[in-house]
């Protein structure tokens, strides 16, 4: 992980692998989100110079993809899922819980940048709902009480 | 004496529950007390109430125990598990299961059977037997097969594969691709994730197959973000089948090449739609590409492309082992072969349930669902993913298969069925709907853009009462624009859960008095 802005130099070696595929510039916005967090504002240009594309059409296919960050996440991110089979089994309940114990509405970011909870339409989760993730972990058939042993655990990453 | 075969999902569902420190546990336990284990990781038999699903192969066939949880591992070993012994947890023969022994296994035959990432167990269970066949036959052969089989796209528009497959045999050009759609976005539906972490080595061989009935030599598999446990086992497996000689260059010997990459999406549910895919495929922003032309003449990269789902593509290798007969003759009407069915939501026994079409919602929800997981009435289902219609009780006799469920105003889409109780708000659903659509809309064309927005501002006025008959007609009319305006089928569908919530739970949306 980066603590500062990557060098042009770094992002450059991060992308090489990609640049004789076709149509590389999600493989390469990959990469870089999976090494690096996120993608770097300093990304856009260079991968604008290197696909011979214009920094909007980098920045439009950036901002197309929820996935996609624009600044470094949350030391613990939560993924609670929103869609309709874990609405059928109590979904609302565990959510207002969650935002209830983490004092996050769901899109929200704490301020300290030590939490996010983010919603997710499916996680393909479906047979055991309702189901999230807690730093990237898949988790299902989720309680109230076992999301509160789950966010008691340590964070495995970062 | 050899070591005790151990199966413990590897399946993102049993993960989910727990599986990687129930396998984790055995391990430490077995090498405490001198036990030799091998520890499998499969793929999940879909009986997700019962993950993680343990089993011990035994003279007596895999005895399974579940669900188990690591704090159970301890107990199963005094109980005596490695050698079949009873437990509390003990399910007997897994294969005797009447969940299981009453379905028609064919695509999911050998999901939870296999090591899903052993090309030697793969090829133990009649695998790449398809392709065997598929290299004697001339394209033309092939695409016929699959034309008389009667398989139907299975990601939800139904359109028959062999007929695709025919028109991308028929163009001239110096490149043409296969395109695996595995953005399986639709919510309560699961199917394509099972089957790629239980069984790649098929969507690999089917894939293949479809490479050579229209002269393609690469191949992509669009896989949603979401899905990174599914990820991992195609990288594994890809890399496999290519050292074994049955991917990559001069496949199985023939002097044939075709390769496969996936590309991850980036979390867009309208990427699951066929021309959003191959624009991001390309690395665009996903927006819907106007049709004509259709992608099987001009599609990824401008090239001829067969574009097909996962369990579309996963079901050809059968299919060419077998025979188109085979297929054929199973089903009911128009809907030919085995449709892998995802029970989901508020239902008890919720997993995965593949029978030949025919059989009635009623009998999946009740005789394979258990009925809801609450002990409440089940009230609606919806089918077919979050644009799918709601389904109220009353037609609970109505048979699975694509016409009869046209034939109601509903979609088989995937074969995704989410259940809900009576507890259930119905316009807080419809709302939803719209809200998603919103959500999810690529922007390009104003109907689904604009139309989803407004359809949420115009339910909270009809649900708080205000104008409420006005804004009923007004629902109405942009419900109608969006399903005759719209480019694609987001903003195209996502009226069909809408009106048919007003249609059969109206009271929902009458709650509040109002103007």
């Amino acid at each position: 992980m980066f603590d500062t802005q990557p060098s042009r130099d770094e992002l450059l070696a991060l992308i090489e692998p990609c640049k004789d595929q076709p149509g590389p510039l999600l493989v390469m916005l990959h990469a870089i989100q999976r090494r690096i967090g996120y993608v770097p504002a300093s990304a856009i240009p260079v991968l604008a110079s290197e696909l011979n594309l214009s920094r909007a059409e980098v920045q439009g296919v950036v901002s197309f993809y929820h996935h996609f960050r624009d600044r470094p996440p949350a030391k613990r991110s939560i993924e609670v899922c929103r869609a309709e089979s874990c609405q059928a089994l109590q979904g609302d309940r565990l959510t207002a819980h969650i935002e209830q114990r983490t004092g996050l509405r769901v899109g929200e970011t704490s301020a300290d940048g030590s939490m996010s909870l983010h919603p997710v339409y499916c996680l393909g989760l479906c047979s055991a709902s309702p189901a999230l993730t807690i730093d990237g972990a898949v988790h299902a058939r989720v309680t109230p009480e076992r999301f509160d042993e789950l966010i008691a655990q340590p964070g495995s990453k970062r | 004496m050899s070591a005790v075969l151990v199966y413990v999902p590897r399946d993102a569902s049993a993960v989910a529950l727990g599986a990687d420190a129930v396998a984790d546990e055995i391990g430490r336990q077995a090498r405490e007390r001198g036990v030799a284990v091998r520890i499998v990781r499969n793929g999940t038999r879909g009986l997700t109430w019962l993950e993680p699903l343990v089993e011990v192969a035994t003279a007596a066939g895999r005895l399974a125990y579940g669900p188990v949880l690591e704090a159970d591992v301890a107990g199963l070993f005094d109980a005596g598990f490695i050698t079949g012994a009873q437990h509390r947890l003990s399910l007997g023969p897994i294969d005797q299961h009447p969940y299981l022994a009453n379905q028609q296994r064919v695509t999911f035959a050998r999901v939870g059977v296999i090591d899903p990432v052993s090309v030697a167990e793969y090829v133990a269970h009649d695998g790449f037997q398809g392709l065997r066949e598929a290299l004697r036959l001339s394209p033309a052969d092939i695409v016929r097969i699959v034309t008389e089989s009667g398989l139907r796209g299975r990601g939800g528009a139904a359109f028959p594969a062999g007929i695709k497959w025919k028109t991308v045999l028929e163009q001239a050009a110096p490149q043409k691709y296969i395109a695996c759609n595995a953005d399986e976005g639709d919510s309560g539906t699961f199917a394509d994730r099972m089957l790629m972490e239980g069984d790649p080595f098929q969507l690999i061989e089917g894939m293949t197959i479809a490479a050579l009935a229209v002269g393609a030599s690469q191949g992509y598999i669009y896989l949603r973000v979401e899905y990174p446990h599914a990820h991992r086992v195609l990288v594994e497996a890809l890399t496999a089948a290519r050292r074994a000689g049955f991917l990559g260059q001069n496949i199985m010997g023939s002097g044939t090449h075709f390769d496969i990459e996936v590309r991850l999406g980036a979390g867009a549910y309208i990427c699951g739609e066929e021309t959003s895919m191959l624009e991001s495929l390309e690395g665009r922003r996903g927006e819907v590409r106007v049709r004509p032309p259709l992608p099987a003449i001009r599609g990824l990269f401008g090239m001829p492309t067969v574009v097909n789902n996962v369990i579309t593509l996963a079901s050809v290798p059968a299919i060419l082992h077998k025979g188109a007969e085979s297929y054929a003759q199973l089903g009911a009407g128009k809907s030919r072969g085995t449709l892998p069915i995802q029970l989901a939501g508020n239902l008890k026994h919720a997993g995965l349930v593949e029978r030949a079409f025919g059989l009635t919602l009623r009998e999946l929800l009740y005789d394979y669902g258990g009925g809801s997981a609450s002990g409440r009435p089940l009230r609606a289902v919806q089918i077919g993913g979050p644009l799918g219609a709601y389904v109220p009780a009353s037609q609970f006799d109505t048979m699975i298969d694509y016409e009869a469920l046209s034939g109601i105003g509903a979609l088989l889409g995937h074969g995704g069925i989410v259940a809900f109780d009576d507890t259930i708000d119905m316009a807080r659903m419809a709302r939803y709907a719209m809200a998603f659509c919103a959500h999810e809309s690529c922007g390009k064309c104003t109907p689904c853009r604009i139309g989803s927005t407004r359809g949420v501002e115009v339910i909270d006025c009809i649900v708080s009462g205000v104008d409420r008959q006005q804004n009923l007609e007004l629902l109405n009319e942009l419900c109608e624009t969006m399903v005759h305006g719209s480019l694609c089928g987001l903003g195209g569908m996502t009226p069909f859960p809408v009106q048919s919530a007003l249609k059969y739970f109206p009271e929902d949306f009458m709650r509040t008095g109002g103007r």
